[in-house]
């Protein structure tokens, strides 16, 4: 019989251990799971996880999705990280798409180098005011922010498709529920070209380095981790939590509206209802599976996107059902939160070894 | 009373990657002994204690349990067999009842055998404990939590029970109960083993000591044929010199609390009355009390963690710094080291370097335009870790490898080190040894030499006597008026305390009684 014993310190091999655990276990139930469904479980992992990458244009559309993801995934690890719990990342993408893209709407059909960053700016300002309402009802009123940010996913989703069936509708669009196309330089030059790859992915880079920056050198990233780890210590230096609290909001708030835009001004285009597709959820799964780490957080989205793409070609070529892509997260994520418990935990062995039924033992109280 | 050895350890030892806890370790404990174990912070106490309880395994050696071969791998099976322990960090819910808290802690067969709540009254009435089931421990004083945990231990009827630095947070008056229970329950046959390095107390106590340093016994006696002097000479191996305290005419003023009132925030914390003081450079105020009469409280407000109402209401060299918060205070030259080190004084899962930033940082130029500069604080940790003696293997450690004691001289050190113009410290010395209290004090001493301003509030009145030129009491969130040390006797402030208490509370009923009736 196994059972867990409570580490002494927390063990900083299996911290990073663990996410690759935790893929190797999906690759394990994922094989499983396709046997059961009666496919080739090899060549259905061949689809998802190997094929992609022999393709450049397959990588190119990697990067496509992993953009978004390392944007909001970076901006929520920072919350995170200080107990600041923003769920509605995926709001604050949608209205970064809607103030941005108003701006390119605003100025059609004028253009030059300037629409571009005002557009960015607008959609990081739109984030952060969306942001901004669970960061004053937590701080003003204590009201629990998992709540407030996730509800507002809805309001948000809403507010565009409202907007897009009327004021932003395109005049000569047939009334299709759907902006203008943008204007040439209201689009993201291409990263790659003939690709949808954008500059976005290099904004991406630049957050990761950014955040790494704050978290491990500045001292505002160390009264975010202070306060994350122990409140009492935070007042006791003297930080104020609301003060925290807000920025983090307005990070992840900024992060998250400046992905939406990108999306919109990107691979998008225009304003379309169908904008949210569940990147500021699949952020949160990204900004753990990364360790709620910068550079963890880049090699989280890449194998997210991953995950995406290879999930669409096995969903073509072997007929899978479209929920494919959504399990191998689910997995992902339920197998990181499972292994995670090694890292304060060890196995044991105990009693009698002739048992051989694996049952981990609740952790005694007395420590 | 002793007899027949009801535990008998036979050449325990233990490793950690890169540290021997116990080498080769023998003792025994009697029937109905009351057996001290002695030793500085790391000498190996804990460790041995822990093993005893089934909380870790010895790598080799043998222990007996009343003649049976004995080891437990989990403190259910120690339980089962007869040992209990009372740790020196409780392990309470605060938003439960004593009742259920005490459910929790028992094994589903224990917890069903009678009705529970009549035997918790009845153990803590017979023992002279007392605790209501039915309050939440969140109100409680530490005092009477630990009554809770020997309340839980006893309900098993254990043959050995363990204590843990039982006395570090009671009166004197407390402390003569809890010895009259420990004494009684000796004399029904349960042994008892008694951490401590109160050396007055196991003397006045236990009737047979082991010391251990470094991990080895270097000698067992009878406490009641030693002196304090020899039994911590005994305990550190050296030549202890007790700090003297030979302080020059105090000067200036330059801690002033006036008529400081703060409700708590808490639900069960105690609001602050009317607290009035005055420390002079070159003092130390020592301020007694027990635990859970606004201790916290005030540590908050003269923290700056809440700011006062009103400005003038806390004054540093004269200026208004009452509405200020930590970091401005901090910046005037206050440094604060808070009773509790894990989660309040340090953060646990950050190294040593780290946390000098919590409040270093200013005064040590730690970070420089918003930039942490790694180089001066490693520095700085560094130098803290090196004039203390503290016990780490580095400054990269976590807060919470440390143990109790070396954390605590690493939380003095980083507030001391600051040289700073007033010093409050809550529990100085809280589970620090002999040895490393000693030099606590010292430099505590020196400072107020060197013209700092320091607070003292401790449950420990031997510490505050030895160290203190002024003492006053606080009870029920009121701060007497302080008296010079050489005037006050221990049981005259121990009568404050406690008695005080009453009147205090007594008095409140009345004021609150007139309130509600107007």
């Amino acid at each position: 019989m196994l059972k867990l014993v409570p580490r002494k310190e927390p063990n900083r091999a299996m911290l990073y251990a663990t996410p690759f655990l935790a893929v190797l276990m999906t690759l394990v139930a994922g094989f499983l799971l396709f046997t059961l469904l009666g496919k080739d479980p090899l060549h259905a992992m061949y689809l998802i996880f190997v094929k992609p990458l022999t393709d450049f244009n397959s990588v190119a559309e990697m990067l496509v999705k992993a953009t978004p993801l390392v944007l909001i995934g970076v901006g929520l690890a920072i919350g995170f990280r200080a107990g600041v719990w923003n769920i509605g990342a995926e709001g604050q993408f949608t209205i970064g798409a809607i103030t941005g893209g108003s701006v390119a709407l605003a100025a059609y059909p004028e253009g030059g180098p300037l629409l571009l960053p005002a557009m960015a700016l607008a959609g990081a300002l739109g984030g952060m005011a969306w942001a901004a309402i669970p960061a004053f009802l937590r701080t003003r009123f204590n009201a629990s922010e998992i709540l407030v940010s996730l509800m507002l996913v809805y309001v948000a989703t809403l507010l565009l498709s409202l907007l897009v069936h009327g004021p932003l509708r395109d005049p000569d669009g047939f009334n299709f529920p759907e902006s203008r196309l943008f204007q040439e330089d209201a689009l993201l030059p291409a990263l790659i070209p003939d690709t949808r790859a954008h500059w976005g992915f290099v904004v991406g880079l630049f957050a990761v380095v950014a955040a790494y920056v704050y978290l491990e050198r500045m001292l505002l990233g160390f009264q975010v981790k202070v306060l994350g780890q122990a409140p009492r210590a935070a007042r006791f230096a003297g930080y104020s939590e609301k003060k925290i609290v807000w920025t983090c909001f307005m990070i992840s708030g900024g992060l998250a509206g400046i992905a939406g835009l990108f999306e919109t001004a990107g691979p998008v285009g225009q304003l379309v209802p169908s904008l949210p597709v569940g990147y500021g959820f699949t952020a949160i799964i990204v900004a753990f599976l990364g360790r709620l780490h910068p550079v963890g957080i880049l090699f989280a989205a890449l194998l997210m996107a991953l995950t995406y793409i290879g999930g669409e070609t096995a969903q073509i070529e072997m007929s899978l059902p479209s929920a494919t892509t959504s399990v191998f997260q689910g997995m992902l994520l339920f197998f990181l939160l499972a292994t995670d418990v090694l890292v304060n935990f060890r196995l044991a062995r105990a009693g009698k070894p002739a048992a051989a039924a694996v049952r981990p033992a609740a952790p005694t109280p007395a420590e | 009373m002793s007899g027949v050895p009801i535990l008998k350890l036979d050449r325990i030892t233990k490793t950690f990657p890169g540290v021997v806890a116990n080498e080769n370790v023998s003792f025994e404990v009697g029937q109905g002994e009351i057996h001290a174990l002695l030793g500085e912070n790391g000498a190996g106490k804990s460790t041995l204690v822990k093993m005893i309880y089934g909380v870790q395994k010895p790598d080799s050696g043998e222990m007996s349990f009343m003649g049976e071969p004995f080891a437990p791998s989990k403190p259910s099976e120690a339980r089962a067999k007869g040992i209990g322990m009372v740790f020196q960090h409780f392990l309470l819910f605060e938003a439960l009842t004593v009742y259920e808290n005490i459910v929790l802690g028992l094994s589903a067969a224990e917890a069903k055998t009678g009705d529970l709540r009549q035997r918790i009254i009845d153990v803590s009435t017979t023992y002279g404990l007392k605790v209501d089931p039915d309050r939440l421990v969140g109100t409680l004083s530490v005092g009477e939590r630990q009554r809770i945990e020997i309340v839980r231990c006893l309900l098993s009827e254990p043959k050995l029970l363990i204590m843990d630095e039982p006395t570090s947070v009671l009166t004197p008056q407390e402390v003569s109960v809890l010895f009259q229970t420990l004494r009684r329950l000796a004399s029904e046959g349960c042994s008892i083993l008694y951490i401590s390095h109160k050396l007055e107390e196991i003397r006045a106590l236990c009737s047979k000591a082991t010391v251990l340093r470094g991990g080895k016994l270097v000698g067992s006696c009878d406490p009641r044929q030693e002196t304090a002097k020899s039994l911590a000479e005994m305990m550190i191996g050296a030549t202890l010199n007790k700090p003297v305290r030979q302080l020059p005419a105090p000067g200036e003023i330059r801690l002033k609390v006036q008529e400081l009132f703060m409700e708590s925030e808490e639900q069960f914390g105690v609001d602050l009355e009317n607290i009035t003081m005055a420390v002079r450079a070159g003092e130390i105020l020592g301020i007694a009390g027990v635990a859970g009469n606004g201790q916290t409280e005030l540590m908050e407000a003269l923290i700056g963690e809440r700011a006062c109402r009103f400005g003038r209401q806390i004054q540093l060299d004269g200026v208004d710094i009452g509405t200020q918060g930590p970091r401005e205070r901090r910046a005037r030259g206050m440094c604060f080291a808070p009773e509790e080190r894990l989660g309040h004084a340090a953060v646990p899962g950050m190294a040593l370097w780290e946390n000098t930033l919590l409040s270093a940082g200013k005064t040590n130029d730690l970070a420089r335009g918003g930039l942490i500069s790694l180089f001066n604080a490693n520095r700085f940790a560094t130098k803290v870790v090196d004039d203390l003696k503290v016990k780490t293997a580095s400054v990269k450690s976590a807060a919470r490898s440390l143990s109790g004691g070396n954390l605590q001289k690493f939380i003095m050190g980083r507030e001391i080190m600051q040289n700073p113009k007033v010093l409050i410290a809550s529990q100085p010395t809280w589970g620090v040894d002999a040895g490393a209290a000693a030099a606590i004090h010292g430099i505590l001493i020196d400072l107020a030499k060197g013209g700092t301003a320091v607070v003292i509030i401790s449950q420990d009145l031997d510490e505050l006597f030895t160290i203190s030129t002024r003492i006053s009491v606080i009870a029920g969130g009121y701060l007497f008026p302080s008296q010079p040390t050489e005037e006050l006797t221990v049981e005259k402030l121990g009568l404050a305390m406690g008695g005080r208490a009453k009147e205090v509370d007594a008095a409140k009923h009345a004021a609150n009684a007139e309130t509600a009736g107007a």
